[in-house]
């Protein structure tokens, strides 16, 4: 077995990154419009401000997200692995690690998609 | 230590016959059940699972009773039946008891029960912990519903919006439900951290993640989400009971509180809560698609990504109740996008389920007929719930019977037909027969039929204009027929439910016992021995090499029936279970399990005690039942855990050794406590949030008259309780190295700081004047400072413990356990103290 693959090269929580990556993007945006209009433009001020904030976390979230899948991607491929990857190797267990982050970045870059969205119909605080 | 192996090829002959007799005997007789009245006092999580399982389905029961008598009265205009305060007394409890008394705590339950055969353990790590959880629930659970004989139940709906229940419900209800529930939170925390331990320790040798059968995903998520979900409801709890005893006025606008603070925090918990609710039911059909299409579940990892993202957008919904409440736009279109997003992973493991059907040979079953009544009613409440995800749909059709339908269609379609479908597929498990095949197929059209008739005609009545919660409505505003055709449904529907419970109950003593894995199945549960009266869990615990052992790994069956993989014997007539590693599940430990005892169901009576008692402001009973509660568990902790084992290693087969004692990171009630502290965090940062809400909707906040609570005092109370964390810190470095004067002297000292800087930091409000009870800032200061000094006086006592066990010698250098846990502790309540300084005397600084 190779060294990078020993367990303790491997961590669980990986698969959960992208979709904290789109958690922290939906908190922050849903913060920075609320103190917008809260706290700067009034409840009936122009939106500016924060969709500019919005789109930048946004893009962040998004390269970030691509990051993790491709990482995930790679490891699902790793040695010309295909699925279902289910023996009972480091290997394969690499492999589905990998798959399920890949397949989780993927949700989650469209999460992003979808709430990033918003800034494109919503121009205000009202 | 270096894990053991994982794979051990060629396994070892069968030991010989009487060996086998002799270990069967000695197993036998460490994990019996305790006869007549002691039998009470069982812990193995086969007893527990069943109570559990069963006092949950009697609660659903309780709650279809309720739901029938509002059918009657709604079925004809102007009905005089109930009385509208009964009406709400009726629809409240209907609401409470199905999601909290039935459907969290069913999931929780048929784990406890299933968890562990599912994974070849002989329990899970925690069996006391998962009876005092059963206790908490059954006494919590029985003093909600009794309320309602006493015409003294909750009335403000199951998500009791102040103001409505706090400023115009003066009873007891109120009161009930918050504390009843608290309680039953807290049981279910218990039952989180219980499971995802389970899954990740717990583990067969050899079953890596790759291998992990699907349920265990499921498990895992939901608890975690559990975690993350209730703390914030026990928070808004806090708050809530704060004012209407205290007067604290954290909901009231005129002293500067806001009710819709209480929504926030109420649909955080709330609509993770569905999926927490949907998930295991999804996790049964994951369990039940592939054993009758006799196949691996197409798409493995597709599961994970539906369960795992479903678990996290799950959490980016709870405004879609709150669209009505007037949020800027904005806000409510990212709930919108979020929650059309969910709709994605949720429909990926129905794909996967119907490809599995397609690629199989379907063997036709009542598990199978229910679990598609489950899929079609679920996709068909799905649809109507992308419907009212969209803000412009969902002002039209908020507070009305379309709602009603919609969220019916979700859970009955997405938790009980799954449920029942559960229940006849592992009714062989728990008695070693099949429950009857013609009766379920007449509950089946019972049930889908009156289902459908009972809420399918509820969208339309919605959409026609009936509010939800009324207690009768006016003929000829074309909601009488529509309600009247609900109302036969619902009796159809419950005619079902009946011939279920008839099923389950009739005698069948003549009836013939079923074969072992009546179904073919190919996941480990199915090794249970028939008749199930091996209270052992498995003869030996296997080493895994494939998804589906009893399809794939040949002899398996034989194997651990013989004793030929691990721990076949209790030489020393303990209660023991393997411990693994998260990833590749190798051996790490031999865990020594606690065995039956009452102590579980005493601090659970005494916990219950404190909720109840302050219920009805009887002080002093409260303040007795507490102190009994205490010292309970901490005579449940000092005998019953982290105890030192006669000698350091066992062989537990195969030619391995392992450690009977770990601790550190490598114990399982380090991970424990760990899991524990991050749904603690969550309670408390959900304070906080309170603290910036208020500051958000305030045009001055903190307010220019706040007096307090200043820097002196809380910046004191950071030096002394920054003092007390090192000395906790250096305490476990001086027992290692065996420095028991510097151990003894730490530990004490900082004990003395843990208290001087509590006080320090109830002085900064109490010095400064502010009353709780005159504004929100005050009352939202003072509530973060208390709950801080409520964990450092637990830390504090952490810390005495620490001491005590070492001059008991139930510590030393190597036997740690406790030491390694408080420190962990006090990690935890470092970050609540400095968060709770820095945004109580520093945030003023900025704002």
């Amino acid at each position: 077995m190779r060294a990078e693959l020993h367990e303790k090269n491997e961590r669980l929580w990986v698969i959960a990154v992208s979709p904290a990556i789109w958690a922290t993007h939906f908190v922050v945006s849903y913060a920075t419009a609320a103190i917008w209009c809260a706290k700067v433009a009034g409840r009936d001020g122009s939106l500016s401000g924060a969709r500019w904030a919005i789109f930048a976390y946004s893009v962040a979230a998004l390269a970030a997200i691509a990051l993790v899948g491709w990482n995930g991607w790679r490891a699902h491929g790793y040695r010309g692995g295909r699925i279902p990857h289910d023996a009972d190797t480091p290997e394969d267990r690499h492999r589905l690690l990998g798959a399920a982050t890949a397949l989780l970045s993927g949700l989650s870059a469209i999460a992003v998609v979808y709430a990033a969205s918003v800034i494109a119909f919503v121009r205000s605080c009202a | 230590m270096r894990p053991g192996p994982i794979d051990v090829e060629p396994l070892p002959k069968a030991p010989p016959e009487e060996l086998r007799r002799a270990q069967e005997q000695r197993l036998m007789a460490a994990w019996e059940t305790p006869k007549g009245l002691r039998y009470w006092s069982a812990v193995n999580n086969t007893q527990v699972g069943l109570w559990y399982s069963g006092l949950a389905f009697l609660f659903l029961l309780f709650g279809g009773v309720l739901a029938l008598v509002m059918r009657v009265q709604l079925a004809v205009p102007g009905n005089d039946l109930l009385t509208a305060q009964q009406y709400n007394q009726f629809f409240t409890m209907h609401g409470t008891v199905m999601m909290f008394l039935f459907a969290v705590p069913i999931f929780e339950a048929f784990s406890i029960l299933i968890l562990p055969q599912l994974l070849g353990a002989r329990d899970l790590p925690f069996p006391r912990l998962s009876a005092y959880g059963f206790w908490s629930f059954a006494i919590g659970g029985v003093f909600v519903c009794g309320s309602l004989f006493f015409g003294a139940a909750p009335a403000g709906g199951w998500f009791m919006y102040p103001p409505l229940t706090t400023a115009f419900q003066k009873g007891v209800g109120a009161d009930i439900w918050l504390l009843g529930l608290s309680f039953i939170e807290v049981a279910s925390i218990a039952a989180a951290v219980e499971l995802i331990v389970g899954v990740l320790k717990t583990r067969p040798p050899g079953m890596r993640v790759n291998l992990i059968p699907l349920y265990a995903w499921y498990v895992l998520v939901v608890a975690v989400m559990i975690l993350f979900a209730f703390p914030p409801l026990i928070a808004g709890d806090l708050l809530f009971e704060l004012e209407r005893t205290l007067h604290w006025p954290f909901f009231d606008a005129a002293r500067g509180g806001d009710p819709l603070l209480w929504q926030h925090l109420f649909w955080i918990f709330g609509h993770p809560e569905v999926y927490i609710i949907f998930l295991p039911s999804i996790a049964l059909m994951a369990m039940i698609v592939p054993t009758f299409a006799q196949r691996p579940l197409v798409g493995y990892g597709w599961i994970i990504l539906s369960a795992v993202g479903t678990g996290f957008l799950s959490f980016g919904l709870w405004v879609h109740h709150m669209y009505a409440t007037g949020l800027p736009g904005v806000s409510l279109g990212l709930f919108s996008a979020a929650t059309e997003a969910v709709a994605l992973p949720t429909g990926v493991q129905i794909f996967c389920f119907l490809a599995t059907m397609l690629a199989g040979r379907v063997v036709r079953s009542v598990p199978l007929l229910f679990a598609f009544a489950g899929l079609f009613t679920f996709v068909i409440g799905g649809f109507t719930g992308v419907m009212v995800g969209l803000v412009p749909f969902d002002v039209q059709a908020h507070d009305t019977y379309f709602v009603v339908g919609h969220l019916h269609y979700v859970l009955i379609g997405g938790a009980l037909f799954p449920v029942v479908a559960g229940l006849y597929y592992y009714w062989p498990i728990v008695r070693g027969r099949k429950l009857s095949d013609r009766l379920g197929r007449v509950a089946f059209w019972l049930m889908i039929v009156g289902f459908q008739v009972t809420f399918l005609p509820m969208h339309l009545t919605g959409l026609l204009g009936m509010p939800r919660r009324v207690f009768t409505y006016l003929p000829g505003l074309g909601f009488d027929r529509l309600n009247f055709v609900s109302s036969i449904g619902a009796f159809v529907l419950a005619a079902g439910i009946a011939v279920v419970v008839f099923d389950v109950v009739r005698p069948k003593r003549g009836e013939a016992r079923c074969a072992r894995n009546p179904w073919n199945a190919g996941t480990l549960e199915w090794l249970a021995e028939m008749p199930p009266d091996k209270p052992w869990g498995v003869r030996s615990i296997p080493e895994i090499d494939s998804r589906y052992p009893l399809w794939h790994q040949p002899n398996f069956l034989r194997d651990v029936d013989e004793g030929r993989f691990y721990l076949p014997d209790a030489e020393e007539g303990k209660r023991e279970t393997l411990i693994t590693t998260p990833v590749d599940a190798r051996p790490v430990q031999c865990l020594r399990v606690p065995g039956n005892t009452f102590v579980a169901f005493w601090a659970a009576v005494f916990t219950g005690g404190v909720f109840i008692f302050a219920t009805f402001h009887w002080w002093v009973a409260t303040l007795a039942s507490g102190v009994l509660a205490f010292v309970t568990i901490l005579a449940w902790l000092w005998t019953g855990t982290a105890v030192v084992p006669e000698k350091p290693e066992k062989d537990v087969g195969l030619g391995l050794t392992l450690p009977l004692y770990q601790s550190g990171p490598r114990s399982v009630g380090w991970w424990a406590l760990f899991i524990t502290m991050i749904g603690d965090m969550t309670a408390f940062f959900s304070l906080v949030f309170g603290y910036f809400f208020y500051w958000t909707v305030h045009e001055e906040f903190p307010p220019k008259s706040a007096t307090g609570p200043g820097v002196f005092w809380p910046a004191l109370a950071l030096a002394l309780l920054a003092a007390a964390w090192l000395l906790t810190q250096l305490a476990r470095g001086f027992n290692r190295r065996d420095r028991y004067v510097e151990y003894y002297g730490a530990l004490v000292a900082g004990a003395v700081l843990a208290a001087s800087g509590g006080a320090a930091l109830v002085a900064a409000p109490l010095r400064t004047g502010l009353d709780p009870t005159a504004h929100v800032y005050p009352a939202i200061v003072w509530v973060l400072v208390v709950w801080t000094v409520a964990h450092v006086a637990l830390g504090l006592v952490m810390q005495l413990y620490c001491a005590a066990r070492r001059l008991a010698g139930r510590v030393s250098a190597v036997h740690d356990i406790d030491v390694a846990n408080t420190a962990l502790y006090w990690h935890f309540l470092a970050i609540t103290f400095v968060t709770t300084i820095a945004v109580v005397a520093g945030f003023p600084l900025l704002a």
